[in-house]
């Protein structure tokens, strides 16, 4: 057992890194928002002419993808990356795209990742990413909530983001987004940078496969971890850097253990993704058997992704907390961290699913005494 | 990243199962809590067991008497007995864990050769003498003197939460030896007789009802200089090796019997109906979902001192810090499971959630592991 990542995953972190810092650092970053704002609430105005007036030919719908930057990262195996080799796909695990997926978490990079990465096997220009693909993944049912979330008053349907600027839906091959578009009511949205739609309840039909959903909440949870890890960073420099009585605020315990806290959730939130990682890699290769954890790897999942949303939503909290007035402004990057955590709680599996999965593990385990020592023996840990 | 286990892992794993397996059943019933020479005979006699077995020592230098298994093996050493309901290390702590692991690093080979053997055989119980009423969480300021006088230290002051005092044959001990320097650089690490006159051992009986720890009263007592472990006034050094394995593994054996409770409570809401409240169910999986990771972030840590080398750093206080919230909030959940029963103490349960009221207390508080967090891991200024 080495649980710590291998030199090879350490230096395909370091250059999507090294990629993001250069193709989308802050200014990039504050700029798309600036962008979004000046579309009008990033909603988008359907596929109207605004987008096709921006960027010239390498620049796409409107909204918030930056159709160059998403084939940069087609190029560089963002999508394909699990794809096998022979499919032109670069052959690597869920371990490995768990820690891509962090980095764009910390970088705030905008955009339907975690589908267009699912979309790769199976709709055409996702895997090098000249397509971008979006999908029907808010809230837990298959093809979403049909409007249950809605609040009072609230026209039926669905939220789905990126809409406008997706070329396809996973999982709806029947209705292109040029078809669901025209019945789709854009809607302000609390994330600048994650347009929304509201489209009428899609066929139920048989919703994502069950795999492809555990494997979105876990990339969604690595998009948490990595900005739970991110406004620890913000937190701590600026605590560093800002005087109030005649010394650093972070120099106060009251801040100090602020920042702890924060760093308590991101590492146990890092250690449950990176193991639910692992586990569903050894999994695949077991077919289905795997090194499982104390339960299996769905519920492993779920609980990265229960423990990644957590970490996700309250260190943005504790930044803006620790950031004082300044958290509470536009031009700080908190409020941007908090918005798509909020928005990544409700994608591929929310808390309360999450919890009900662990929950019925955990039943089940008890109720089999047996089954514990079963997947103990199996190797890789309880 | 891999959690997979090697060959050999797999190897060690099968037979400490099957020497677990023969040989639980053999052990005599557990005594009384109250019953502390029983106590003593039971915990000894189990470190007997493991010491004939091989298993003894296992993290321990070879150069030691020691197996020098690597963090990973030792862990899935404390995995397999906690599965199995093998006896917890109990008396054997302090002697297993702080003392004879800093016995080991830094005491001369004559004090190896004398302590080190009985603690892995089962002969000999150790307590520690860290804390005082005036020293808790900051440590450094304790007071205890020991004057040196021809070849012995004479020891007067008290020391204060000392586990298994009343049973232990040696203690570690911190004194102030220079009551002028500055006061890390003034403390001398001691090995202390506890059958020496002037030792008087006072049980402290907590909010559970036991008598788990005690205060130890040092009157005149004289310590000979060849029980110094480390140089005079160099008690501080020698005293953080001690401290930082106590943030190791330590707990890892106590997530994997706090995964068993949780399951345990299922099963009690399930019988009671309670597990049809989603309120109280999603509870529970939220707390699996804790534990789960924790088991995690405990390989994490392993492997991460297996990568460098060397002993257990500041990780083990982010680990704490969950850890020790999170089993304070499995026994509320199991409050909530039993409802009305949760006031009766013959309920297992129960006596748990009192004792559990100290993991955020116990070796380092919460915030004093928040700070430690904040200055040595965030590295934010050095608050006061």
């Amino acid at each position: 057992m080495d649980f710590q990542p291998t030199q090879e995953q350490d230096d395909l972190r370091a250059g999507v890194r090294a990629l993001l810092a250069r193709r989308f650092g802050r200014e990039a970053l504050r700029a798309a928002v600036d962008r979004a704002e000046a579309e009008g609430g990033a909603a988008g105005r359907g596929a109207g002419c605004g987008d096709a007036c921006r960027g010239g030919p390498a620049a796409g719908g409107p909204g918030a993808v930056d159709r160059g930057l998403w084939r940069e990262l087609g190029a560089a195996g963002f999508f394909a990356l699990r794809l096998p080799e022979a499919d032109g796909g670069v052959g690597l695990g869920l371990a490995e795209a768990v820690l891509v997926f962090e980095e764009a978490g910390r970088a705030l990079l905008p955009g339907p990742l975690v589908a267009t990465h699912l979309a790769a096997g199976c709709v055409g220009g996702a895997a090098d990413g000249t397509a971008v693909v979006t999908a029907f993944d808010l809230g837990d049912r298959p093809g979403g909530d049909g409007g249950a979330g809605a609040g009072a008053g609230a026209a039926p349907g669905v939220l789905v983001t990126h809409l406008a600027e997706a070329d396809a839906v996973l999982g709806t091959g029947a209705a292109p987004p040029a078809a669901l578009l025209s019945a789709a009511l854009p809607v302000p949205s609390a994330d600048p940078l994650t347009p929304l739609h509201r489209v009428p309840p899609p066929d139920p039909g048989p919703g994502p496969h069950a795999r492809l959903r555990d494997e979105g909440a876990l990339l969604t949870a690595a998009l948490q971890l990595g900005s739970a890890l991110r406004t620890v960073e913000l937190a701590v420099r600026y605590a560093g850097e800002r005087e109030q009585f005649g010394r650093p605020i972070g120099a106060f315990q009251a801040v100090q253990h602020l920042c702890s806290g924060m760093l308590v959730r991101a590492e146990v939130a890092r250690t449950a993704v990176y193991a639910a990682a692992v586990g569903a890699d050894a999994a695949d290769r077991a077919g289905g058997a795997g090194a499982a954890g104390f339960g299996s790897a769905a519920a492993e999942i779920a609980g990265a992704k229960l423990l990644a949303d957590r970490a996700a939503a309250a260190n943005a909290r504790d930044c803006l907390q620790v950031y004082g007035g300044m958290g509470f402004t536009w031009e700080a990057d908190v409020h941007l961290h908090l918005k798509r955590a909020w928005v990544r709680a409700e994608q591929w599996r929310t808390a309360a699913a999450a919890e009900e999965v662990l929950a019925a593990e955990l039943l089940a385990g008890a109720r089999q005494p047996g089954r514990e020592g079963a997947s103990y023996a199996r190797g890789g840990g309880l | 990243m891999d959690l997979a286990e090697t060959e050999e892992e797999r190897e060690f794993r099968a037979g400490l199962r099957a020497w677990l397996a023969k040989t639980l059943p053999e052990l005599p019933p557990r005594p009384s809590p109250d019953d502390w020479p029983g106590r003593r005979a039971y915990d000894l006699g189990w470190q007997r067991r493991l010491y004939d077995a091989g298993y003894a020592g296992l993290h321990w230098p070879v150069d030691a008497g020691g197996r020098g298994a690597g963090p990973t093996r030792h862990l899935a050493f404390l995995e397999e007995t906690e599965r199995a309901g093998a006896p917890y290390v109990g008396a054997n702590f302090v002697g297993l864990l702080h003392a004879g692991p800093t016995i080991a690093a830094e005491g001369t080979p004559a004090q190896r050769a004398r302590w080190l053997p009985p603690v892995l055989r089962g002969e000999e119980v150790w307590c520690q003498g860290f804390s005082e009423p005036g020293a808790g969480s900051d440590l450094a300021s304790l007071r205890t003197r020991a004057v040196r006088d021809g070849d012995a230290y004479t020891v007067t002051g008290s020391k204060v939460w000392t586990s298994h005092a009343e049973i232990a044959d040696w203690c570690e001990l911190l004194v102030r030896t220079d009551p002028d320097a500055p006061r890390h650089r003034g403390l001398t690490w001691l090995a202390m007789p506890m059958d020496a006159p002037g030792v008087t051992v006072r049980p402290l009986r907590t909010l559970a009802g036991s008598a788990e720890f005690a205060e130890v009263f040092l009157d005149g007592v004289r310590v000979p200089v060849a029980y110094r472990v480390g140089a005079e006034n160099d008690g501080w050094r020698v005293t953080m090796t001690t401290l930082s394995f106590e943030r190791g593994t330590a707990f890892v054996g106590e997530v994997v019997a706090c995964r068993r409770t949780l399951g345990a409570l299922a099963r009690a809401a399930r019988a009671n109906g309670r597990w049809d409240d989603p309120v109280l169910r999603r509870r529970l999986g939220r707390l699996a979902a804790e534990f789960a990771a924790l088991w995690r972030l405990t390989q994490w840590n392993v492997s991460a001192a297996e990568r460098t080398g060397g002993v257990p750093g500041a990780g083990g206080s982010v680990f704490k810090l969950a850890y020790s919230q999170a089993r304070q909030e499995l026994y509320d959940a199991a409050a909530e499971v039993l409802g009305a029963e949760a006031l009766a103490l013959e309920e297992e349960w129960v006596r748990e959630r009192l004792s559990s009221l100290s993991y955020t207390i116990a070796a380092g508080t919460s915030q004093i592991q928040h700070t430690i967090v904040a200055e040595r891991i965030l590295g934010l200024p050095k608050g006061r």
